[in-house]
């Protein structure tokens, strides 16, 4: 019994969430930074809020400081980071895709690879380079091995990245599982389910054959992935209609709209399976929610920046911005 | 066997003191980190904080308070200290509500004054409500102490 009010109840991380809650982008910021006559203007709100490293940085440098303090804030608060690794596979993996293809292609491109990850990226780097894949952690040799192997035979990029990118979905499931904590569980779920229904999507469209989609596709709960192969195999209306036979019945009308329409809606739905985290006083949820909740705040931050840069009207920009957590 | 009245006693006493004293450093313990929590963010809230955190550590007070008025009345403390089973078992089982609700109610409303400092960091003006509902769980604990008290002070009446 000791144990279980003691050690796992991450009071002390929870209460100081709570606070840090406080400083979030509420909707009506979020409306205000939408609505702001230019870039400069939307940039003057942030810096009023703190963001950024208080000098006149440019956006990019704004929401790179933004995710550096988060998680110099979840190292400062959790003792053992590696819980939220779930998080942070996706740029493990697009880390190792850009390894793979700096040595494929004998470029050196800076700046591509992702510093928020759980494996430092300079070794994946070396690792790819000299072909010494024990180095990488065991999830990622046989995957990174394959992948090399078959892009230098093929000279094939795209089979490449799917290789990868699949073995970042089972990955994600895993971690999600082995952190027994119900929220990252569900977390891991829809962010495989989506991502399925994404590239089931994309295929349909580009009319890739069932041997991609069984490569491509993760196997998860929420989703039958035999059916939703049958399903890509014939059409954009056929997975609509077999989506809705399943949780996500309600992306449907998301999906015939646009991928960023789906996109936004799954990253909404995770905010509206997060909210009941504001009333937990103990575990892993409240702190996953809130670095979930941050991450979509930077990405909405991000679109709104883009939008203003680009010239896009209010309307649009505040269509595709992420629904918020407080 | 006849002295085994004082035995079942004292342990009477000895679970009131430990049961209750072990819920109170659990719950001190649990609502002192998330109080930690809310100081480190600002320190203003140092004072509303320690009073949530103080309030699981009454029922240590409590089982303590039960042990020293066993130990009085068995004679432990002075005096002779020759009483039947009987009477020592009926000892025993006064000490019991106060060792057993204690150590539940104390963990029970540490758990609920994490949720109240918690709120606290939020809204430090909601203080008062947020003080109201560890303190809830409290009545359990004071009912559990007066059956203790009336309990060890009834005895020595008993034609046992």
């Amino acid at each position: 019994m000791t144990s279980s009010y003691v050690d796992k109840s991450y009071v002390y991380a929870v209460v100081r969430v709570r606070y840090a809650e406080l400083k979030l982008l509420n909707a009506s910021v979020l409306s205000q930074l939408a609505t702001a006559g230019s870039m400069e203007e939307a940039l003057k709100i942030l810096r009023d809020r703190g963001w950024g490293n208080g000098g006149s940085e440019d956006p990019e440098s704004i929401l790179q400081a933004e995710r550096e303090k988060l998680w110099s804030f979840i190292d400062e608060i959790v003792a053992d980071r590696s819980i939220f690794d779930v998080f942070k596979l996706p740029n493990d993996y697009n880390n190792l895709k850009a390894a793979l293809k700096e040595s494929v292609m004998k470029f050196d491109y800076p700046g591509i690879y992702i510093s928020e990850s759980t494996v430092d990226p300079e070794l994946i780097a070396a690792s790819i380079k000299e072909r010494d894949y024990k180095a990488l952690p065991e999830s990622m040799q046989e995957v990174a091995e394959q992948a090399h192997s078959l892009f230098l035979k093929t000279g094939d990029g795209q089979i490449c990245d799917i290789m990868v990118d699949r073995a970042c979905l089972d990955e994600i499931l895993k971690a999600g599982k082995a952190t027994k904590d119900d929220f990252l569980k569900m977390y891991a779920e829809i962010k495989v389910a989506s991502t399925d229904i994404k590239i089931a999507v994309r295929a349909a469209l580009t009319g890739k054959g069932r041997d991609f989609l069984d490569m491509a596709l993760a196997e998860c709960e929420t989703l039958d992935k035999a059916a939703l192969i049958d399903a890509a195999a014939i059409g954009v209306e056929a997975i609509s209609s077999y989506l809705g036979s399943t949780a996500y019945a309600d992306a449907v009308p998301m999906l015939k709209e646009s991928p960023a329409a789906f996109e936004c809606w799954c990253d909404n739905l995770i905010t509206q399976r997060m909210k009941p985290q504001l009333y937990e006083s103990f575990g892993l949820g409240p702190i996953s929610a809130y670095i979930l909740a941050r991450e979509n705040e930077i990405k909405s931050v991000r679109i709104i920046l883009s939008g203003k840069q680009n010239g896009f009207s209010n309307e649009m920009i505040a269509e595709r911005v992420r629904d918020s957590y407080v | 066997m006849e002295n085994m009245g004082v035995v079942f006693a004292l342990l009477g006493a000895v679970f009131s003191a430990l049961f209750a004293g072990i819920g109170s450093s659990i719950g001190v313990g649990l609502a002192g980190r998330a109080a930690s929590g809310a100081v480190t963010e600002d320190s203003s809230l140092f004072s509303k904080v320690l009073i949530l955190q103080l309030l699981p550590g009454t029922q240590g007070i409590y089982g303590l308070l039960i042990a020293f008025i066993t130990l009085t009345q068995i004679g432990i403390m002075g005096g002779s200290a020759d009483i039947s089973m009987y009477k020592g078992l009926l000892y025993f089982a006064a000490c019991l509500p106060m060792a057993v609700v204690g150590l539940i109610s104390a963990i029970l409303q540490a758990k609920c004054s994490v949720s109240a400092i918690a709120l606290v960091t939020k809204h430090p003006d909601q203080f008062g409500k947020a003080m109201i509902f560890p303190a809830m769980v409290e009545t359990y604990a004071i009912l559990a102490l007066l059956v203790s008290i009336l309990s060890v002070f009834g005895i020595a009446n008993v034609p046992v």
